[in-house]
């Protein structure tokens, strides 16, 4: 029997793939439909019968993230594994097969007065692909990301073996702890089904301070020195602004939960936004106006947040209006990490490197958590975004704290760089995934070090 | 000569003086942690003072086949510390220093051998705190605390340790020192493993996150006639959209013994009480205290007590904190439990721990944080009776066997340690339970770090369990070895 032939035999659905079912480049061969864990393992099986190389997809909205895979011959679409088998609202506690949608998720949860509470930053993401990338929004600041929020997980390996861990219970210590292995693991240790989270009641109120930084238009004549680096005053002032006031803001008592910024140019003023939730909303929104008002222009209190908020930066669009770039397969977009003392330097890093590479760049991300986005425009000449990343991670890494990683960028641009970055514990990664995947077939080459 | 001799005359190379303890009267007070009824006398005791040092003898173990256990404060009551008599038993307590105090970046560093509660008091006066807090905080020790994923009573709104470290330096198996990092991309090891039990390796160095002290708490007991009632009060505050910092229960006979222990005074008559806290802006504290205060009255409280001063949410918390030792004043002995359950089933599982104390004619007294379902019931019996340790052992069990049949786990906080190893499969299938082991495998191929713990009678990390047959493409192209 040929691998195709044993692929329809599982009674999975299968089809040829097509355009739409490129990951990062490669087209598979198949594109396999499984309805359940059984389902996905019997086409693991096959799989690893026929030694064919698969890759897990949900809503498809960051397949052309990561490096492409070495091999590619099934893709195991999860689309059809849509159900919320249990939601115990008593219990705060959800479990959701991998194909569901983080919208359907909440809208199900919605009407149990709860919430799965992440912001997640790509719309139709699935809780599978939430899971494999490990992509968080504002609201990591308060609640954490999928790996604190995970309480169990359901995965099937590359020789189609069903494995659990965790449960569905918040308080749980029996045991590894996959969940947290397969959280932004990118597929390469095995396919998640199902997992299980824990809840929180939705917020009774909530509302957003939003401050704008303005842009210096009197002091740009003289070059000023920042952390060694000449810069425009610009930036340097969009840092000293922030500088005064954020820190005031997360170590508030008024416990806001979250603190994010979106900067879309540099020539464009830069905007502070900070959501407080739960009881007392207003009023403790109020009292954080006027400690941004501080330091920072045009601080009020909104009730919804802003159009930005909990989405990933557009890329800017030069001749053109702002906020109008796309995604799709020509995104450039990076994820900066650093920690809170430097905050005002990283945020203004992705400036420094742009205006150093010759790129424009847009950033938004949390001051809270400091972890910042990227995007630079999908035309962007691949030299450049190259250069741009060299020089983003000179500055972020220099002390050892910073990380930058790229999560997408073009292929072309792709070849000049180093996606992952500064990784620690490699020899220990490349280890686990060769006891998972010791045939290297789930997502080959997908992941850092070529994992 | 053994390889255990071999090994214990070339440790002095690698540790300072007084560091290798051979004494077989020193060499008992480790006999055992916090599970006192599992003893074993190691074979040798190192106490390093630094991570080079710990790497070394984790190194020279892999030399001579030799197996280590890790111990911090030996606090712990799954018996994770128990050392082996054929192995080296690496204490952690002379590396207790506080590293670095980071409060612009919210974190401090520290050495495995720091007790919990040293971080927040070193850090209190800026106003911050470590936030998990595991009732023996005093003592325990951070290292302890990151091997067992410890958790605490605060732990249903903030958390346990994984959520609270940020990095860890680690000496793995192998006796490489290697940093995990939650800021690093690629696999979260960090994650997996901080409640490995000491299986993956020995952390050296933790950074852990500072939380803010909140701008109010308000800690308050509600006293029930029945246990019922103060479940219905729990299901309805969750309802209500309140996340208390902590909701803890206990039930009539629990009450008693605190009483007689700690005299602290609950209302007379009760036969249950809750015990809670909520923390946060004094804005929100004061909402959720108003509701808190009516769903308590709705649901049947016969009396209401708030912690005006420091002074009473100490005395508030006196009884709850007292409960397992208490239980000693009316019981010769007894068996600390730690199960969960989903809240929801909390009503049905205690009505089975009942019939299962008239089966056996076993008491049980029962101490719970009621907000996450995690049961720490403590079953009494006097050891002097024949059959009657037996019975309360047999009990213990079934308690186990009904949390899992209700959805839960066999272990919230304490640790599968040696103790429950032979209940992880009423949890977990062989499938679940040889994936797990693959992560064994990856960190630890010979099995060294903490054998005959966590997992029961686990495969070697040659035999490859499910379809694969064979040997490893690696193995025979001769790039790697099977153990």
């Amino acid at each position: 029997m040929d691998a195709r032939d044993a692929l329809e035999a599982t009674g999975v659905a299968v089809r040829a793939a097509g355009d739409g079912d490129e990951v990062a480049g490669a087209r598979p061969r198949w594109v396999a439909l499984p309805e359940s864990a059984e389902e996905i393992a019997a086409v693991m099986r096959v799989c690893a019968a026929h030694d064919l190389a698969a890759v897990a997809t949900g809503g498809g909205t960051k397949l052309h993230w990561g490096a492409p895979p070495s091999r590619c011959d099934v893709l195991v679409d999860l689309c059809c594994m849509n159900r919320v088998p249990e939601h115990t609202a008593g219990d705060l506690v959800v479990r959701a097969q991998a194909g569901v949608t983080v919208e359907a998720l909440a809208r199900t949860l919605a009407e149990g007065g709860q919430e799965l509470a992440l912001d997640v930053p790509v719309p139709g993401t699935t809780v599978g692909g939430l899971l494999a990338t490990g992509i968080a929004g504002p609201r990591r600041f308060r609640h954490g990301t999928a790996r604190d929020l995970l309480i169990g997980v359901t995965v099937v390996l590359a020789d189609g073996t069903i494995a659990k861990s965790g449960g569905k219970v918040v308080k749980n210590v029996a045991g590894y702890d996959l969940g947290k292995l397969f959280t932004g693991s990118y597929g390469t240790l095995g396919i998640i089904a199902d997992a299980t989270f824990r809840l929180h009641p939705l917020p009774a109120a909530r509302a957003w301070v939003t401050a704008t930084v303005e842009r210096p238009v009197t002091e740009t004549v003289e070059p000023y020195v920042y952390e060694g680096k000449t810069l425009d005053t610009t930036s340097t002032d969009v840092a000293a602004s922030l500088r005064a006031v954020i820190p005031a803001v997360t170590e508030s008592p008024l416990e806001p939960s979250a603190v994010e910024v979106d900067w879309p140019d540099v020539e464009s003023p830069c905007t502070v936004a900070v959501l407080v939730e739960g009881a007392a909303a207003a009023e403790r929104a109020k009292a954080l106006c006027a400690l941004m008002g501080g330091g920072l222009s045009d601080a009020q209190v909104a009730e919804e947040p802003p159009p930005w908020w909990g989405r990933l930066p557009e890329p800017p669009v030069p001749d053109g209006p702002p906020g109008t770039g796309g995604a799709g397969g020509g995104e450039i977009l990076l994820e900066v990490r650093n920690i809170p003392y430097r905050l005002a330097g990283s945020f203004v890093g992705p400036f420094m490197a742009a205006r150093e590479a010759g790129v424009r760049a847009a950033v938004r991300g949390s001051l809270a958590s400091h972890v910042f986005h990227v995007a630079l425009p999908p035309d962007t000449e691949p030299g450049r975004v190259a250069a741009f990343t060299g020089e983003l991670r000179a500055h972020m890494e220099a002390d050892g704290e910073g990380r930058v990683v790229v999560l997408a960028a073009p292929p072309e641009a792709a070849r000049r760089l180093d996606r992952w970055g500064r990784v620690g514990a490699l020899p220990l990664m490349r280890r686990v995934k060769e006891r998972f995947d010791p045939d290297r077939r789930l997502s080959p080459g997908r992941f850092l070090g070529g994992i | 000569m053994s390889e255990l001799e071999r090994l214990t005359a070339r440790l002095a190379a690698v540790l300072p003086p007084d560091a290798v303890v051979t004494d077989p009267v020193r060499l008992r007070t480790y006999e055992c942690d916090g599970l006192t009824h599992h003893r074993a006398t190691p074979g040798v005791v190192v106490l390093p003072e630094a991570a080079e040092q710990v790497a070394a003898v984790v190194r020279l173990c892999g030399e001579h086949d030799v197996p280590f256990v890790a111990r911090g404060s030996g606090t712990g009551l799954s018996g994770g510390a128990l050392p082996r008599t054929d192995g080296v038993l690496i204490v952690t307590s002379r590396m207790r220093r506080i590293l670095e105090i980071d409060i612009p970046n919210r974190r401090a560093v520290v050495e495995p051998g720091v007790t919990n509660l040293a971080i927040t008091e070193a850090v209190r006066d800026r106003g911050y705190y470590y936030a998990p807090d595991p009732s023996s905080q005093q003592v325990c020790s951070i290292g302890g605390n990151v091997a067992e994923n410890s958790g605490g009573a605060h732990c249903l709104k903030y958390g346990f340790t994984v959520n609270h470290v940020l990095a860890a330096e680690i000496v793995t198996p192998d006796g490489d020192i290697v940093e995990l990092s939650a800021m690093d991309p690629g696999y979260d090891l960090l994650g997996a493993f901080i409640g490995s039990e000491g299986t993956l390796g020995i952390a050296t160095k933790i950074t852990v996150r500072l939380s803010r002290a909140p701008e109010a708490v308000t800690t308050l007991l509600a006293a029930f006639t029945g246990i019922e009632a103060g479940g219905r009060a729990v299901s309805a505050i969750i309802a209500a959209g309140v996340v208390p910092a902590a909701i803890e229960m206990m039930d009539a006979l629990a009450i008693e013994a605190a009483e007689a222990a700690v005299h602290c005074r609950y209302p007379a008559g009760a036969g249950a009480v809750l015990v809670m806290e909520l923390d946060g802006p004094h804005a929100e504290v004061e909402h959720q205290f108003a509701a808190v205060e009516r769903i308590c009255r709705d649901s049947g409280a016969f009396e209401i007590r708030v912690a005006a001063s420091a002074e009473e949410r100490a005395a508030i918390w006196r009884g709850r904190k007292s409960a397992f030792a208490a239980v000693g004043r009316i019981s010769p002995a007894y068996i600390v439990q730690d199960g969960v359950v989903p809240r929801t089933a909390l009503p049905r599982v205690l009505a089975g721990i009942d019939r299962l104390q008239e089966e056996y004619g076993i008491r049980v007294a029962n101490v719970f944080h009621a907000g996450d379902g995690n049961l720490h019931p403590l079953v009494l019996f006097d050891d002097a009776v024949p059959g009657e340790a037996e019975r309360a052992e047999a009990v213990s069990g079934r308690i186990l066997d009904l949390c899992v049949e209700h959805g839960g786990s066999i272990t919230g906080e304490h640790g599968v340690g040696v103790d429950k190893a032979r209940y992880m499969p009423r949890m977990f299938t062989e499938d679940d339970l040889d994936t797990m082991q693959l992560v064994r495998c990856a960190f630890d191929p010979r099995g060294l770090a903490n054998p005959g713990k966590v997992f029961p009678t686990p495969r070697l990390c040659g035999e490859v369990p499910g379809v694969r047959r064979g040997a490893h493409p690696l193995v025979e192209a001769g790039l790697a070895e099977q153990f």
